[in-house]
């Protein structure tokens, strides 16, 4: 008796679950009539779309984005100052930027921040970007931000770099020349103190350009004839000191430049190799202590120090 | 014989218009849209891919039984196409008049385990086999309940003939017919439309035609019933191996055998080439004026488009069955009930 009973009982039960499938697609079937309409999130109708049929054809039909979207970035370079910063919080690094120094000022941007560094390249692959949206908040002209375009899919990956620096290979040539041209001028000018001085140090001089790594090499040179003309060092030094101010400001030293205030901050070379260069350092150091007084660079310390803290904490626990 | 020549090329639009209406339909029982790029509303999506597939290189495996394999789809069509041979379009055009055309049509389209064994065993792969194990057995297990089903409209109309059967089902008929089959409540041969049909005149075949669809969903190896290609457990089942144009044809013969059954079951059960609307009164004889030759084919394939898409309806409501679950529903269900049935519509027959 109980077999039957399940027995009639299972097919009720499949008959029943049978109507309710079947009821079940009908109604979807019969609601498809509608479509939803593609409304944005913030929509207060956005849950409420439950019913009809929910595809959106894509390219012919988008949902709308908020505007503060955070997908593909973009950078107005008319406002950017080159500083770098974006490319070096990147944790993908996929910011590559070229910098070319400039002398004087090349204009405001719509902050008023003034420029002083050209962008010879300012590429984004967003390829690599991971959308973390670290560069938006660190740029301080707010010139790179994150738009809400987000289909932009390409068939060449290479694609997926976006350039933004406006420069051409003419415009790059030529404000590279003026910034040589420019240091040249500046080492030229920086020169007459040191060619009044002895004819030892207009030799040192010819040879900066010749070997521009060669700091540690040529500071012994003017330390040998140091005992007469200090009093015309320290103010060559100082001059150095106050061209670095300029140069700390911009931060992005240029490439291949054969100025000395570039490579300043390498000093910290020093902190490896044998004691020769040590000492010749430390001797550097006192120069500096001692020209500070007289030279106007008080107000520049600070922002250089910085720089050169590492190798100064050095030598000290080195002695 | 000439109905060939209407139902070949008709099977090549009706699969591209049924494989397009599943897609869609079954798109919107899923909140979709389906296909909706190739054409107006996707309209030549199905042609595509029809291009596609006649485009595909064909890779026959290696260790393949080679003429076998080739031979598999050709014997599955060959088998669905030759029941098309014994149905009726309309009034004036019978296709093969067979005296015992049903017994045929359910004898050679059986065939059609033959190609799938072969199909299955000749791919050499262990899907494949399980595949055409499966269909073996699940389509010699409701062939019972079928041949049952179809053995209570026999014992209604007393003829094999499906002709003679779509003819009793309208006012051409010389045998009397009776609203609901009681004698009491009058005769309906004048009044054709859906008064004749079988399912009208027998009440009984209502049930007979339930256990007709369920076999039959089963014979067209369709969800639910459709384990010779479970797609989740034995990749495409005897399908697996096949490519291109063959793979092709296997689905030409199954879309063929969803219109066949369904043809089937509409000469069966609703009355086949006979019009829906009965006569009103003398005046009104909406029967009359929609019965004809063109009629005929309309209404035929009318009713069984309806019952293809009923059986689309189910694929995409209802979940697969299990393998023992097919053959308890085969054995333990429809079997008895379909022999209850025709013990049943024997004894009404009697009175």
């Amino acid at each position: 008796m109980k077999d039957k009973s399940t027995y009639w009982s299972d097919i009720s039960l499949t008959a029943s679950s049978v109507y309710t499938g079947l009821r079940l697609t009908l109604s979807h079937l019969l609601k498809a009539r509608k479509s939803r309409i593609p409304v944005a999130i913030k929509d207060p109708n956005y849950f409420a779309l439950q019913e009809g049929i929910s595809t959106i054809q894509y390219p012919h039909e988008t949902i709308p984005v908020p505007d503060h979207g955070r997908y593909q970035l973009h950078n107005e370079i008319d406002d950017c100052i080159v500083c770098d910063k974006c490319a070096k919080i990147c944790p993908v690094d996929c910011i590559d930027i070229v910098p070319i120094k400039s002398a004087e000022e090349i204009g405001k941007t719509s902050d008023g921040t003034p420029k002083r560094i050209y962008a010879a390249k300012f590429d984004i692959d967003m390829a690599k970007c991971c959308f973390c949206g670290l560069c938006t908040t660190v740029c301080p002209t707010e010139c790179l931000t994150m738009t809400k375009k987000y289909d932009f899919s390409v068939f060449d990956i290479r694609d997926h770099n976006f350039v933004f620096g406006d420069m051409t290979e003419a415009q790059i040539k030529e404000k590279k020349e003026n910034w040589e041209e420019h240091q040249r001028n500046k080492t030229a000018a920086a020169t007459p103190p040191v060619v009044t001085a002895t004819e030892n140090n207009t030799e040192s001089n010819e040879a900066p350009p010749a070997v521009p790594g060669a700091k540690p090499v040529f500071r012994p040179r003017v330390m040998k004839p140091a005992a007469p003309p200090t009093t015309e060092t320290p103010k060559e030094e100082a001059k150095e000191i106050t061209e670095k101010k300029e140069e700390t400001a911009s931060l992005t030293p240029p490439p291949a430049t054969p100025s000395k205030p570039v490579f300043r901050p390498k000093i910290m070379k020093p902190v490896v190799p044998p004691p020769a260069v040590p000492d010749s350092k430390q001797e550097d150091k006192a120069e500096e202590k001692e020209a500070t007084p007289p030279a106007p660079a008080p107000a520049v310390r600070p922002v250089f120090r910085p720089k050169i803290k590492p190798p100064g904490q050095n030598p000290p626990a080195e002695s | 014989m000439s109905t060939l020549l209407f139902i070949l090329p008709f099977l090549i639009v009706y699969s591209i218009v049924v494989i397009y209406a599943e897609r869609k339909l079954s798109a919107f029982m899923q909140d979709r849209l389906g296909p909706m790029e190739v054409g107006p509303y996707g309209l030549l999506q199905t042609v595509a891919d029809l291009l596609k597939l006649l485009q595909k290189e064909e890779i026959v495996p290696a260790k393949a039984e080679l003429w076998l394999f080739k031979a598999a789809p050709l014997l599955i069509f060959v088998a669905v196409f030759a029941g098309f041979a014994v149905l009726p379009l309309s009034p004036s055009w019978s296709g093969s008049s067979i005296s015992t055309g049903l017994f045929f049509l359910l004898a050679i389209v059986s065939m059609d385990v033959i190609g799938i064994l072969m199909a299955g065993w000749s791919s050499n792969n262990k899907y494949s086999v399980l595949g055409a194990m499966r269909a073996a057995a699940q389509l010699i297990s409701y062939e019972v309940p079928l041949g049952l089903s179809v053995l209570c409209v026999v014992i209604v109309t007393q003829t094999l003939d499906l002709q003679a059967i779509c003819f009793q089902q309208g006012t051409h008929s010389h045998i009397p017919s009776y609203l609901l089959g009681i004698k009491a409540l009058g005769q309906t041969n004048t009044w054709g439309g859906f008064f004749t049909w079988n399912v009208f005149r027998m009440p009984l075949l209502f049930f007979a035609w339930i256990i007709f669809f369920i076999s039959s969903l089963a014979e067209s190896n369709r969800t639910p019933f459709d384990l010779p290609e479970a797609e989740a457990e034995i990749v495409a089942g005897f399908q697996t191996e096949y490519s291109g144009f063959r793979w092709g044809i296997i689905m030409l013969a199954e879309y063929a055998m969803m219109l066949l059954v369904s043809l089937l079951g509409t000469i069966l059960f609703f009355g086949g080439w006979n019009t829906p609307f009965p006569n009103m009164g003398s005046t009104l004889l909406l029967a009359d004026w929609t019965t004809g030759p063109v009629w005929g084919i309309f209404w035929m394939i009318l009713k069984a488009f309806l019952l293809v898409i009923t059986q689309i309806w189910v694929r995409w409501s209802l979940p697969r069955l299990r393998v023992d679950q097919l053959m308890s529903l085969s054995w333990k269900y429809l079997t008895p009930i379909s022999l209850i049935l025709i013990i049943l519509c024997g004894f009404w027959k009697l009175f």
